[in-house]
């Protein structure tokens, strides 16, 4: 087999000539705005936003904390202790490399994803500990990037991804995580950006939903409140 | 008869004997509307919300080549190296192209019909590489040697002692041990977790690519997609050319509407934007990251402007779902990548209307895909267009005559009247041969009942049952 050539002028020819016709009834293209007044409602107020949030929570067997900045530590501990982790990992110096100190897994022994990591060893981790971009209100989701939250790998091999985040990252919709994308990495944007709703889960037997089909088993997001 | 016309008939014969199966499945679809139902009614509106998907949709394709072309401009710039293939052959002779340059001995991959279209799986295993399907439903259809039953649930005819079964005799001694849903899980997941370590090359197919930022967006609800396109040093994604969307803020409408229509989800568990291989700062990622954007009859789609919405598909499955004569023939029947509605409308575009004139017909026309479509695309009515296309290129002359005569005698009342009773008698002597080797129209009679014929026709019954003059009439009749 040798070498195919590259159809890409032969096929913008084909796409050009097929388009000369456009069609007439076609509605018109709507916006962000438009899209807000159709989609699922978010209430404005952040209390109805982290409402929402546990709502969805509940439903999809995230693991939902929201503590005040003096608690969230010891709500870790706690879970370490219940969880029985004995290995961790991490990435850079922000709210995940405190996770793991808190749950008594000192950053100095841990996995820091950031620089640079045998796969080997994360998959071996019980738990990965990572910060997000935001947290979705509307779909009880958490938003992450390759750039920010520890690379692609850290969130989705261990068996169990615990996210740590803060009251002033929880947005409205996934309109306002499109458009924070947009803002915030507009210039350079990640490799990858991935929305992780719910642990891992599969009904691909008999409809029947069984968590932790390939990634985490296990999704908690602790939320700090200000 | 087409080959793949006579292969349809003899394994849709076969399945609708399959009882059991087919009540299986119904139980299953029950299931699925239910949820569906309710995650339509999360929406404001939904209605509204389906008028507004179709015409992103129909922006990025009357616009394709603007937005393509931004599209490649923003995703090459991150150093993804995009190819465009004209056909099945140009796009796996690629694959094959990357994955030797790299000498891989294993290839993970997460579900893509597109992928399933050109035959990828199929190729590289046929040439000795080691490719695992990681999507649980994929992995045992693989297993089992056969295609995906269903776009969305590839394994949706199989119960949980089939699969047992399966994995037992297939994966080892180790697996298989119990029937539940969450064992057989866990033994797929056993299985194909070192594979992620191991593999080379993660392969994905692309739910939607964003123009306005050069990125491609991949759905699954298990993770495979995260984990095929995070550890491995080369990712490859193949897209079919109309995957496009015009910008990020159209990405949040489709991704909870893709949901709702596939599955009753408000949002697939992993939904992941993908602009280019690792990135300098960034911790880990694949080096390399290969695009192939495919036409394979695409552009022939859009330039019949009849039926260009046909390619605002964005693969929920859903019409397939509502589809009645799936429900009956089940998936594998109709011999094709995409089954159902939808595909009986593209397959004669992409594969050839000669060889599958046949789809179109293997229809009720009740519209029930049409209805359901999160799209808005005209499914039924594409249908019948693709009839009449048929029609026109294999003229029946004997059902034209048929009608002819069937038109002059309808337009004398006499003639009519006289030809129905004599019709009556003549059904009464034939019927003893109807269904046998002696009916010419045993095809369809065989297993069919012929109703009593009525003692009086229509045009006597309206004698004695015509109406008053139109002036005691309802004015606001709702017809």
């Amino acid at each position: 087999m040798s070498a195919p050539n590259d159809d890409r002028d032969l096929i913008f020819r084909r796409i050009r000539e097929a388009i000369r016709i456009r069609r007439e009834n076609l509605p018109d293209h709507g916006d962000a705005e438009r899209y807000r007044q159709l989609l699922p409602p978010v209430r404005a107020s952040l209390q109805a936003r982290i409402e929402l949030f546990r709502e969805w929570s509940d439903k999809l067997n995230t693991r939902f904390i929201a503590a005040n900045p003096s608690d969230w530590r010891a709500e870790i501990a706690s879970l370490a202790a219940a969880e029985g982790w004995k290995s961790s990992a991490f990435h850079g110096t922000g709210l995940a490399r405190e996770a793991t100190e808190a749950a008594g897994l000192p950053a100095a022994t841990a996995l820091d994803t950031t620089r640079g990591y045998d796969p080997e060893r994360l998959e071996a981790c019980d738990v990965g500990f990572t910060d997000c971009e935001a947290l979705v209100a509307q779909t009880g989701s958490v938003l992450l990037t390759s750039r920010g939250n520890g690379g692609r790998a850290l969130s989705v091999l261990p068996p169990h991804h615990v996210v740590i985040a803060t009251a002033g990252q929880m947005v409205p919709d996934l309109l306002a995580a499109m458009a924070l994308i947009r803002e915030r990495h507009g210039a350079a944007l990640p490799s990858l950006v991935t929305l992780h709703t719910g642990p891992s889960r599969t009904g691909d037997i008999e409809r029947q939903i069984v968590l932790g089909a390939h990634g985490p088993k296990k999704l908690t997001v602790i939320l700090i409140l200000d | 008869m087409s080959k793949p016309a006579a292969a349809f008939q003899a394994a849709a014969s076969a399945y609708v004997g399959e009882r059991e199966t087919r009540a299986f499945l119904r139980q299953s679809l029950a299931g699925y509307l239910a949820q569906r139902r309710t995650g339509e009614e999360r929406f404001q509106d939904w209605e509204e919300a389906r008028v507004a998907a179709s015409a992103a949709k129909g922006e990025a394709l009357d616009y394709l080549d603007r937005y393509l072309a931004d599209f490649l401009t923003r995703i090459e710039k991150r150093g993804t190296r995009v190819f465009f293939a004209r056909d099945a052959a140009r796009a796996r002779e690629r694959v094959v192209e990357i994955v030797r340059e790299h000498d891989a001995k294993c290839i993970v991959k997460s579900k893509s019909m597109t992928g399933e279209e050109i035959d990828l799986s199929e190729t590289l295993e046929h040439l000795g590489y080691e490719v695992v399907e990681t999507d649980l439903g994929e992995y045992i259809v693989q297993l089992r040697g056969e295609r995906p039953f269903h776009i969305v649930a590839p394994a949706m005819h199989l119960r949980r002692e089939e699969i047992r079964e399966l994995f037992a005799g297939k994966i080892g001694p180790e697996a298989g041990r119990s029937a539940e849903p969450e064992a057989l899980t866990m033994d797929a997941r056993r299985a194909i977790r070192r594979k992620y370590l191991e593999a080379d090359i993660g392969i994905s197919g692309v739910n939607f690519a964003v123009a306005e930022t050069g990125q491609i967006c991949v759905c699954t609800n298990e993770g495979n997609g995260r984990l095929s396109t995070s550890l491995p040093r080369v990712h490859i994604a193949v897209m079919g050319l109309e995957k496009l969307v015009p910008n990020l803020d159209d990405l949040a409408l489709l991704l909870p509407m893709l949901a709702t229509a596939g599955t009753g989800q408000h949002l697939t568990g992993y939904t992941t934007i993908i602009g280019g291989p690792r990135q300098p700062g960034e911790a880990d990622g694949p080096e390399e990251f290969h695009l192939i954007i495919l036409d394979n009859g695409r552009t022939a789609l859009l330039a019949d402007d009849e039926q260009r919405d046909a390619l605002h598909c964005i693969r929920c499955g859903a019409c397939i779902y509502m589809c009645p004569i799936f429900k009956n023939i089940g998936g594998h029947s109709y011999g094709t990548t995409y089954m159902g509605p939808i595909g009986s409308v593209i397959t004669p575009h992409l594969r050839g209307l000669e060889e599958w004139r046949h789809l179109p017909s293997s229809s009720s026309l009740c519209g029930a895909c049409t209805e359901t479509c999160p799209v808005r695309i005209d499914l039924h009515h594409h249908l019948l267009h693709n009839r009449r296309n048929a029609a026109a290129a294999h003229p029946a002359p004997l059902e034209k005559l048929a009608l002819r005569a069937y038109g002059w005698l309808a337009g004398r009342p006499a003639l009519f009247s006289l030809a129905g009773k004599l019709g009556k008698l003549a059904l009464r002597a034939f019927s003893p041969l109807l269904g046998t080797a002696l009916d010419p129209a045993r095809g369809w009679t065989r297993c069919r009942a012929l109703p009593e014929p009525p003692r009086q026709s229509f045009r006597e019954w309206w004698k004695t049952h015509e109406p008053e003059p139109a002036s005691e009439r309802d004015d606001d009749d709702e017809e």
